[in-house]
């Protein structure tokens, strides 16, 4: 079985940058070759994908969402959310750990390797809890969560507020040279807030999160992390502070990385107004002096990655009081078109996008990735000028919980390969 | 000037000229309660359905005798805990409820914004009688009406708010109210009590009470709650009515023509002095009063006003 990606340009950062023939047999990519070199006359069972006018990336990896399975079916199932995935430009995606019951231990790892197998659809990596239970207390048995496919550790959802238990994470997450992934939110700070404090939480009446709730536990992760010369990845930054914190310690050479999720660059607070639930998350979404920062990191590489945070609810928890509307929206099928916005704004690069979209998740998880010869093909492809409104109603996802839905982008995942198999084709 | 509003969810919302219709209306509502026969059939055939998800005695109460001096029926449901506690949502609730026909549905709700959320499910009027920590409208606009009432106006008056801001659904709603219609508002407490971005609503700030008050023509006292303590807002109720509470020297280096509000319940001797509430410039009781007036103007006016109301 041969196919073709014919014309467009492909983007492996670091590797490749240009409009060349992808050549993929039997799952592989075989050979890369330039254009118009006669690929299609070896044979007639060549299938030619016409990729003229738009990006050919390395599989796009989302590395931070929340499948529901097991415990929560009904808002997504492991399928559900490869399918999402892959409708959404993404081979690949790491679900967190806060299922019930939790992944903390192998046989939860594979249960969900063996479902994603079931589903066949993209890769799934799960990341697995830092403590049992993630309730803080005890570390898991990395080890056998390592061997049962774990990629990372975190205990997302809640933070790690003991900074001893931290600390010992950090060092023994470093003998399986796996990252350790930190929500940072300190839960004292942090108290009942629903939205992030400031002028709009406080004319709607509703309890505000500070930024040093994020910050002041951002700072705390880098000392760690100096401390045992181990590498930390801070999830979700949503905080100027958080933002100034981690471009500090880069400079120091602190093995720290980072993402920020699309509702952090593109919204601000005010999106909550009218007590929108489907605008309330995790950190909250913050002020546009945040919103500037965030865009600025992400400019320089303060911010390595952008990773959704896919956190699907149905509408039995979003049509709720705001204060109890549970927290997270979904993004999978959504990242790819906003994450464009950047590049149509000139925020950062289709290079640049590719890099935190594919080949720094690779890298901070330890993937093998890339458009060579002999790797497996995984591939995206982009349409960066494809015009449309996004509809939530057509998603694969089960749940609705977005506040994108009928806005108007610009660019869109068009394809999805993995190993070979194509997984959505809008081309 | 017609009232088009279906609900009343916020000040915010309402336009100058709608509150000063509110307040006309009540002024005129007002005389009914002080009849012998206290009724009339305005809004015979209208059901009212209090709809308390916190606890609550006089605002409850108001609306109850409000409805029932305009011949509406009226029936409460009181719950303290919340819709997913019970295991029955809100907009469960809510469509079961309107399954029912009601007319107006007057809710109290301890999550900011559930009035709102009410108003987009359900076809009756909602009236909002407190949510969270983000609005009291009936209670701000029975206060424009007292103060309106005792000082011929609102414009150019100076209004010192005193208390737990950061807690106060009557501090934003009268914020907003008072400033709407031309007065100045001061508010002042602790700083743990004063909400970030509060000046946003166009109050200005302070910490000191007495400069406050100073010059004030209405200072209005909030309710402490003991509970704040376990927070870190305050060390002691002793140290907040040495430092914050109205007392009696307070008063006396206010203003003669001074007016003191409390929308009350009182915490006699902290927030406010025993001899303070009972003293001449106290217009708490007043505040109650026109309290009935404000709400039948409210159920009269969403109900349609004079369209739809039967003969009196």
């Amino acid at each position: 079985m041969l196919v073709l990606i014919k014309g467009g340009r492909v983007i492996d950062p670091g590797n490749l940058d240009g409009i060349v023939d992808i050549l993929i047999k039997n799952g592989k990519i075989a050979e890369i070759k330039e254009q118009g070199s006669g690929v299609e006359e070896q044979g007639s069972g060549v299938e030619v994908i016409d990729a003229s006018g738009k990006i050919v990336t390395p599989g796009l990896i989302d590395m931070h969402v929340h499948l529901r399975e097991p415990g929560h079916e009904y808002k997504e199932t492991i399928k559900s959310g490869c399918l999402a995935a892959a409708h959404g430009g993404f081979t690949a995606i790491c679900p967190m750990p806060n299922t019930n019951p939790v992944n903390d231990n192998g046989q939860i790892t594979e249960y969900i390797l063996k479902k994603a197998g079931v589903a066949d659809t993209v890769r799934v990596y799960p990341v697995a809890a830092i403590s049992k239970g993630l309730n803080g207390k005890s570390l898991c048995e990395y080890g056998e969560l390592k061997e049962a496919g774990a990629i990372a550790f975190s205990d997302d959802g809640n933070p790690v507020s003991n900074s001893q238990l931290m600390r010992r994470a950090m060092e023994y997450a470093k003998g399986f040279n796996m990252p350790i992934i930190s929500h940072c939110e300190n839960l004292d700070l942090a108290a009942n807030g629903v939205v992030n404090e400031g002028a709009v939480a406080t004319s709607m009446g509703l309890a505000g999160i500070p930024n040093a709730a994020e910050s002041i536990m951002v700072m705390r992760d880098i000392a760690l992390c100096e401390l045992t010369a181990s590498r930390i990845h801070i999830a979700h930054v949503s905080t100027k502070e958080s933002v100034l914190a981690i471009r500090n310690a880069k400079k120091r050479g602190v093995k720290v990385t980072a993402e920020t999720a699309p509702h952090y660059f593109t919204l601000t607070e005010d999106a909550i107004k009218d007590y929108n639930t489907n605008a309330k998350m995790n950190p909250p979404l913050r002020s546009s002096q945040d919103r500037e920062t965030i865009l600025k990191g992400l400019a320089d590489g303060t911010i390595d990655v952008i990773a959704t945070d896919h956190a699907p609810h149905s509408y039995i928890e979003k049509e709720v009081e705001f204060d109890q509307a549970a927290n997270g929206i979904i993004g999978l099928e959504t990242s790819v078109s906003l994450s464009l916005k950047l590049v149509h704004d000139g925020v950062i690069s289709l290079t640049g996008l590719v890099e935190k979209m594919s080949t720094n998740p690779a890298k901070i998880l330890g993937l093998d990735t890339g458009i060579t010869a002999g790797r497996p093909a995984d591939i995206s492809i982009i349409d960066p000028d494809l015009s449309y409104k996004i509809d939530s109603s057509k998603f694969q996802s089960l749940s609705r919980n977005t506040p994108f839905n009928g806005w108007d982008m610009k660019g869109k995942a068009v394809l999805t390969m993995v190993s070979g198999k194509i997984l959505f084709d809008e081309i | 000037m017609r009232f088009t509003k279906k609900d009343i969810l916020d000040i915010e919302s309402l336009s100058v000229d709608e509150i000063n219709l509110i307040l006309d209306t009540a002024y005129k509502m007002k005389e009914i309660s002080i009849r012998p026969i206290k009724k009339v059939p305005t809004l015979r055939g209208k059901t009212v359905v209090l709809f308390f998800y916190e606890p609550s005695t006089r605002t409850r109460i108001s609306f109850d005798i409000a409805a029932k001096r305009l011949s509406a029926d009226s029936l409460s449901i009181a719950t303290s805990t919340s819709s997913i506690v019970k295991g029955e949502t809100l907009a469960d609730t809510a469509k079961t409820l309107e399954a029912m026909n009601p007319d107006i549905i007057v809710l109290r709700h301890s999550s900011a914004g559930t009035p709102h959320l009410l108003a987009r499910l359900v076809k009756s009027s909602i009236i909002n009688a407190g949510d969270g920590m983000h609005a009291h409208p009936t209670q701000a606009l029975l206060d424009l009406m007292t103060v309106r009432e005792k000082k011929g106006k609102i414009s150019g008056l100076r209004i010192a708010i005193i208390g737990d801001i950061s807690h106060s659904r009557v501090a934003r709603s009268n914020i907003t109210g008072f400033t709407k219609m031309g007065a100045e508002v001061v508010i002042a407490g602790p700083p743990t009590m004063i909400p970030k971005g509060i000046e946003s609503l166009g109050a200005s700030v302070s910490y000191n009470v007495d400069e406050a008050i100073c010059d004030a023509d209405v200072i209005m006292m909030l309710r402490i709650q003991k509970e704040r303590q376990k927070s870190f807002l305050f060390p002691t109720e002793r140290e907040y009515s040495k430092v914050y509470g109205l007392t009696k020297k307070r008063v006396e280096n206010a203003r003669s023509d001074v007016l003191i509000m409390h929308p009350g319940p009182v915490n006699r001797g902290v927030e406010i002095a025993y001899e303070v509430v009972d003293g001449p410039y106290s217009i708490i009781l007043d505040q109650v009063t026109n309290g009935v007036a404000v709400r039948m103007a409210l159920l009269y006016l969403v109900s349609g006003g004079a369209r739809n109301a039967g003969a009196d």
